[in-house]
């Protein structure tokens, strides 16, 4: 079913090949970034020509070795954006820590909020959650908090979920925390920045190969680029339309 | 007292052999085979099935033998069967295991560093393992075989209740629902966290099917048939597709009123959602609308292979499970293909039923032969057998 929907909009996608100035191996999972909630917050940033963006992330967000950081996604994320907004100031902070829980990340999230003053949180929480076993109605409970928390702060979300890992799919009950993720961006009307999907699609079109065993990061910095792109535009795409919806029939 | 029905429906056992053959394709990561499933149609999946069937067979079977031999041989047949699957559920813990252990020697990515945190409780084996003994541990799609131990650790009581006061067991059964959502009960797991199918709740379904098997069938039967019910229930069915929709076709969400999810999410499978009960009873309506019991199809060589699989559940359940495993490792190992996932899925089943062949060529033979019968060596996970 979600197989049938997709490769209609992978055609859709290649066949408009409006994203002509991503690599094919990002623009391939580009719909899973269509997105019609706006971000009023971060819009109201862009109009003030400054876009602010916290990065509240786990191990997922980061790679190894001493350039690590300045490979993983988050930092690819500035330049896409600078390039992008070219009249904008844009900063990305980043706070990510290995093995870490959606309560954990809560309770560092006021101060980070406080001293970043983002207008913009991504929070990608979810696997540390479920290879412990947190009750899924906490983590729930917890994204539900940590997204008033950053609302209260004067920052929109993005929430993203865990990545597609081939390997350990049948030792980390993943559903239980991609659903209760997915049902909270719904309620609380945040965008979801579906990693989990676009990196399925990657490996099921051949465009990634995730089951190989390598310690040598091309891969992954390759991922992390169109990771980084697909949020980019995400973020561009949800702040354009961040004026207010107009009331249609009347 | 009540006596229990002798006939069986066979209904049920096409429908459980189906549900294995469901669990089976939904324990396989990433299968494109499991497109199919019902999970992906609606809020409730297998397991809501597959605990009110086996709720439905245990109180048939055991039902009849405290008709026969009475309270203490038939409480002693539930707990001998707890401790039989308790023994096949370590038997495919130690599977588990294996594939963990060789991923933890053979797997390494950058990109997976976070993963691979999942191979760090290997490092301790010792609590681990005792973990998992006291069925703590909670290891990925292994949840059914824990809670049906504990539903069966708690049958015989219930079906002495069930068999003096059927109603008064179905109110008990309820109310312990209710005080599960009032007072967040459940079983407590390692290393945080709660059981994933928590008993409190899903004993609701099983003695619900048990319910049935005694007396509900006969009394719920009248007015099953209603076109209201059977309208009720298709309507809600369709209810459940559209939303299920949403979730996989974002641009369709903005038909969904806020208020709705606002109401229904999150939809707790770990505490068995009323949305979900409600789900599987609307399947079970339409089910019992479109198939009835004096069906002649059941008695077709079409179905044979899945009512087969129904009668052995126990066994065709846990062979399931290892084969859930093994295609997990085939598609990791060789090819993860969408056509290697088929052939895995189709190989996966025509093995269950060639196993529940076997078995029950033994069993008619066992029966058949001379000499004296095995003591006890009759009963399938829910006391399948006939």
């Amino acid at each position: 079913m979600r197989k049938f929907g997709t490769i209609m909009l992978v055609l859709l996608a290649l066949a408009g090949s409006a994203w002509a100035d991503e690599p094919a191996e990002c623009s391939v999972a580009e719909h899973f970034v269509e997105n019609p909630i706006p971000l009023p917050r971060a819009g109201k940033g862009l109009e003030a020509k400054r876009l602010d963006i916290l990065v509240l992330g786990g191990g997922s967000s980061m790679l190894p070795g001493a350039s690590g950081e300045s490979k993983a996604y988050p930092s690819r994320l500035q330049n896409v954006l600078a390039q992008k907004l070219p009249n904008v100031a844009i900063k990305v902070s980043v706070d990510t820590k290995a093995r870490r829980t959606a309560a954990e990340a809560l309770q560092a999230m006021p101060q980070h909020l406080a001293t970043a003053k983002p207008n913009l949180v991504v929070w990608q929480s979810g696997v540390i959650d479920a290879m412990l076993g947190v009750d899924p109605d906490a983590f729930n409970a917890t994204l539900n908090k940590g997204i008033e928390t950053a609302n209260a702060f004067g920052a929109d979300v993005i929430l993203m979920n865990t990545q597609y890992s081939p390997r350990t799919e049948s030792m980390i009950a993943l559903s239980a925390y991609l659903e209760n993720m997915h049902w909270v961006a719904l309620q609380r009307e945040v965008p979801l920045f579906d990693r989990f999907g676009i990196m399925k699609l990657w490996s099921e079109l051949g465009t990634f190969d995730f089951f190989s065993a390598t310690n040598k990061l091309d891969t992954a910095e390759r991922v992390h680029d169109c990771i980084a792109r697909l949020l980019a535009d995400l973020i561009v795409e949800a702040t354009k339309t961040a004026a207010p919806p107009v009331e249609s029939g009347r | 007292m009540l006596s229990v029905a002798s006939k069986r429906d066979l209904r049920l056992d096409l429908f459980l052999g189906l549900t294995l053959w469901l669990i089976f394709l939904d324990h396989i990561p990433s299968n494109a085979v499991s497109w199919v499933t019902i999970r992906n149609y609606g809020f409730s999946d297998a397991t809501e099935i597959f605990i009110f069937i086996s709720g439905y067979t245990a109180a048939f079977v055991y039902g009849r033998t405290m008709d026969e031999h009475g309270f203490i041989v038939s409480s002693a047949r539930a707990l001998k069967q707890a401790w039989q699957i308790y023994v096949a559920h370590i038997f495919l813990l130690i599977f588990y295991l294996a594939e963990i252990a060789y991923v933890a020697q053979r797997f390494d990515n950058p990109l997976y560093t976070e993963e691979m945190g999942i191979l760090d409780f290997l490092k301790e084996p010792d609590v681990t393992i005792l973990q998992a003994l006291l069925l703590k541990f909670k290891p990925a799609n292994m949840d059914l075989l824990p809670l049906y131990i504990v539903l069966l650790l708690g049958f015989p009581p219930l079906l002495w209740l069930l068999l003096r006061s059927p109603s008064f067991a179905l109110i008990g059964s309820a109310s312990i629902y209710v005080l599960m959502w009032w007072f967040d009960l459940n079983l407590p797991a390692y290393p945080n966290g709660v059981w994933n199918l928590n008993p409190f709740a899903w004993q609701l379904l099983f003695v619900f099917g048990a319910w049935c098997a005694l007396c509900g069938a006969e009394s719920l039967g009248r007015w099953l048939n209603s076109p209201a019910i059977v309208g009720f229930a298709g309507l809600y069915l369709l209810l459940a597709f559209s939303i299920v929709m949403t979730w996989y076709f974002p641009l369709l969400r903005s038909y969904v009123p806020r208020i709705v999810g606002e109401v229904i999410y999150p939809i707790d499978k770990t505490n068995l959602d009323v949305l979900r009960i409600l789900h599987f009873l609307s399947l079970a309506v339409i089910t019992v609308w479109c198939v009835p019991r004096d069906w002649r199809g059941l008695k077709s060589a079409i179905f044979w292979p899945t009512i087969a699989c129904g009668q052995h559940s126990l066994e065709i359940f846990c062979l399931g499970v290892f084969l859930s495993f093994a295609g997990h490792f085939v598609l990791t190992e060789l090819s993860n293909r969408v056509l290697m996932q088929i052939v895995v899925s189709v190989l996966g089943i025509a093995l269950m039923v060639a196993a529940a062949t076997m078995i029950s060529w033994y069993r008619s033979v066992e029966r058949r032969g001379p000499g004296p019968r095995p003591p006890g060596a009759t009963l399938g996970l829910a006391g399948g057998e006939v």
